[in-house]
């Protein structure tokens, strides 16, 4: 009887962990140094709730917990071709609009390019939005290839002239077939959006004449590597390179790093918050968001992160530094120049990860 | 033999330990590999629905193939990665055992009062993160770091040596991680070695490398073949040091079971990969016990 009784206890516990849990905990999962955690102290004052708060570093891994189930979570951060390939597996709850009051701070602009991964935006908010572009060290790219180096265009890293002479710098891609592909689509001059596998098997000669003067396909050294001068050039996210722009400023190390975004154009992604359909506490899930909604809370946030936001209200409260900042909210020529990109079916992502096998590891 | 319900469970144990924590484990991986992909939660079909009955069960089964074992035959990739995956664990391996042994051998030689300390020293690293220890390495081996500083310093070298990212960090990193796993087991057979032995062979005239060839290196052949097992099995499967001082070309089974289950999200090509390497690694393994009971028996 003696296990019978702990058993007894556990299960108990368990139904009042579960209680707790209903009323005074919200689970999230968002990417790593991508909030000021005063917001997080902010929510639980005026709610009463705990945040338990988790980060990642690649949409993969966020989505493999998506895809298992179970993955106790109540906000998650995918971005946008990721979340409407989880949205189709079933893995988020619809919001339940009348529970955000401030869905009207939103941004129409965005919530008009977020539509194609989200129709309707039925299951999801937008939290950042960048660029995918050029972060260099301006010193050290001037040096080898004279002031008119082509820093505002791919070619600077598509053209094998170029890629060669930076490559005793160093130079990192990140290692994300679906945002290079695409660029690389750029460059050819086709649909950056193809999910034509022959049209996409032509950035292969492309790709592999880049590959012997990459020095590393990552998709978070770069911000560590810029900062210290350790490479040159790292196609990268926006706001990942503006912050190694910023370690570097700080550290006084004689590095200056610049962001570009590519004349030819460049991706445009968004990283959009939702419930997942198993989400322990969904009411509270509900309120973190439109606590997240408010004009100050997301001000606060893209003034520490560096990243744009989908919401209209904050920008008059974002700083100078941000609002001003090309890199970070284009101006209007250079937004009509993004692009998006949306998921690839099954049978054409095999055929995009196997070209990116290849242009890894050369086999 | 009468065996008292205690020594049953007793010699159980380990079995149930081996059934509950490797054996069905496996069978969801091998379950899983033989299923198809498919943009559902969780990511493949079918799924096991006990609620119909024998009927479910039945249709369960008859729709599992073995699809994705020809697919990993038909694309060279994945042979080619298995072939450098053994590459890389052999010449590592091989590596470990050489400093690995003059370490053993100079511990279980050393004065016994000092040896306690020197093999904690052996042991000490543990204390730190696996993954702490891994990522030490790139301050040392990157183009600017202090292995590059040190050389250039007192002139060594002309200019920095591109070490990093490449697959010569890899076999540093593996050969400074699993060293420990070589040390241990080789001073443990050395340390147990009768010394009266070697006088006796010096007695008779055996010069001190022919003793160490013919006495020394056979007695420690237990804790050498231990020693590279533990090397080289987890070697093989390595993701971590590949992924953080491995550079583009560095081609690891490890890394491309990540990417068919991380990118790809192709869950059922994952495990036969997994499945591939499991029966790969086990056969030489039983093969080798195998070889072990045998001489057990014949002496």
């Amino acid at each position: 009887m003696k296990f019978g009784s702990i058993f007894a206890g556990l299960a108990f516990a368990g139904v009042a962990t579960a209680a707790l849990a209903q009323e005074k905990v919200v689970n999230v999962y968002n990417w790593s140094d991508y909030i000021d955690e005063s917001i997080l102290e902010d929510f639980t004052k005026e709610t009463g709730i705990d945040v338990r708060y988790d980060v990642f570093d690649s949409n993969e891994l966020l989505e493999t917990k998506m895809l298992a189930g179970g993955s106790g979570y109540d906000v998650v951060v995918p971005t946008g071709t990721f979340l409407s390939r989880q949205i189709e597996a079933g893995a988020f709850q619809k919001l339940d609009k009348s529970k955000l009051p401030h869905m009207g701070n939103m941004w129409d602009a965005i919530a008009a390019r977020t539509a194609p991964y989200d129709p309707g935006n039925a299951y999801s908010i937008n939290y950042m939005w960048g660029t995918t572009g050029i972060g260099y060290n301006v010193g050290k790219v001037r040096e080898i290839l004279g002031d008119d180096a082509p820093v505002d265009s791919l070619a600077l890293i598509f053209d094998p002239a170029n890629a060669e002479k930076l490559s005793e710098c160093g130079i990192h891609i990140l290692d994300a077939p679906t945002e290079i592909i695409p660029a690389a689509l750029k460059y050819l001059g086709e649909d950056p959006n193809s999910h034509d596998p022959d049209v996409i098997a032509g950035t292969e000669d492309v790709l592999m004449g880049m590959r012997p003067h990459v020095q590393k396909f990552h998709s978070s050294e770069y911000i560590n590597a810029l900062a210290n001068g350790d490479i040159c050039v790292a196609f990268g996210w926006s706001g990942d390179v503006l912050q190694a722009r910023d370690r570097a400023a700080e550290a006084d190390n004689g590095v200056e790093i610049a962001y570009a975004i590519p004349s030819e154009g460049a991706l445009m992604w968004f990283d959009q918050m939702a419930i997942p359909t198993d989400a322990p506490n969904p009411e509270a899930a509900h309120l973190f968001l439109d606590f997240i909604m408010r004009a100050y809370v997301m001000a606060k946030a893209s003034n520490y992160v560096y990243y744009a936001n989908g919401n209209k209200a904050s920008q008059g409260l974002l700083e100078a530094d941000v609002i001003g900042d090309p890199a970070i909210y284009p101006d209007a020529a250079t937004l009509e120049n993004l692009y998006s990109v949306t998921a690839y079916p099954p049978k054409v992502n095999r055929k995009v990860t196997r070209l990116w096998t290849k242009v890894k590891t050369g086999q | 033999m009468n065996r008292t319900l205690g020594q049953r469970l007793l010699v159980a144990l380990p079995y149930l330990w081996l059934l509950v924590l490797f054996l069905a484990p496996f069978l969801i991986v091998l379950k899983i590999s033989l299923s198809d992909l498919a943009v559902s939660r969780p990511p493949y079909t079918p799924q096991l629905d006990l609620s119909e009955g024998w009927s479910g069960l039945r249709a369960f089964f008859a729709e599992l193939d073995f699809e994705n074992y020809t697919f990993l035959a038909e694309d060279s990739l994945y042979i080619n990665a298995y072939l450098s995956s053994l590459k890389i664990a052999g010449i590592s391996t091989l590596i470990t055992l050489l400093i690995g042994y003059a370490i053993a051998y100079a511990l279980a030689r050393a004065p016994r009062r000092w040896r306690p300390t020197l093999v904690m020293l052996v042991i000490l690293p543990f204390w730190t993160s696996f993954l702490i220890r891994v990522y030490a390495w790139i301050g040392i081996l990157k183009t600017e770091g202090l292995l590059n500083q040190m050389l250039l310093s007192i002139g060594l070298i002309g200019e920095p040596l591109h070490i990093m990212n490449t697959t010569t960090a890899v076999y540093i990193g593996i050969v400074y991680s699993y060293l420990p796993f070589m040390i241990l087991p080789i001073y443990a057979t050395l340390e147990k070695m009768d010394e009266s032995l070697l006088e006796a062979a010096a007695d008779l005239g055996s010069s001190r490398f022919a003793t160490f060839v013919l006495v020394t290196l056979p007695l420690s052949l237990p804790g050498i073949v231990a020693g590279c097992f533990l090397v080289f099995i987890p070697a093989i499967g390595e993701f971590v040091i590949p992924d953080l001082l491995g550079g583009s070309e560095t081609l690891m089974i490890g890394k491309t079971l990540w990417v068919e289950f991380f990118s790809n999200r192709d869950w059922p090509l994952a495990s036969a990969v997994a499945t591939l390497l499991l029966l790969l690694l086990i056969i030489p393994i039983v093969l080798f016990q195998r070889q072990q009971m045998k001489q057990e028996i014949g002496t």
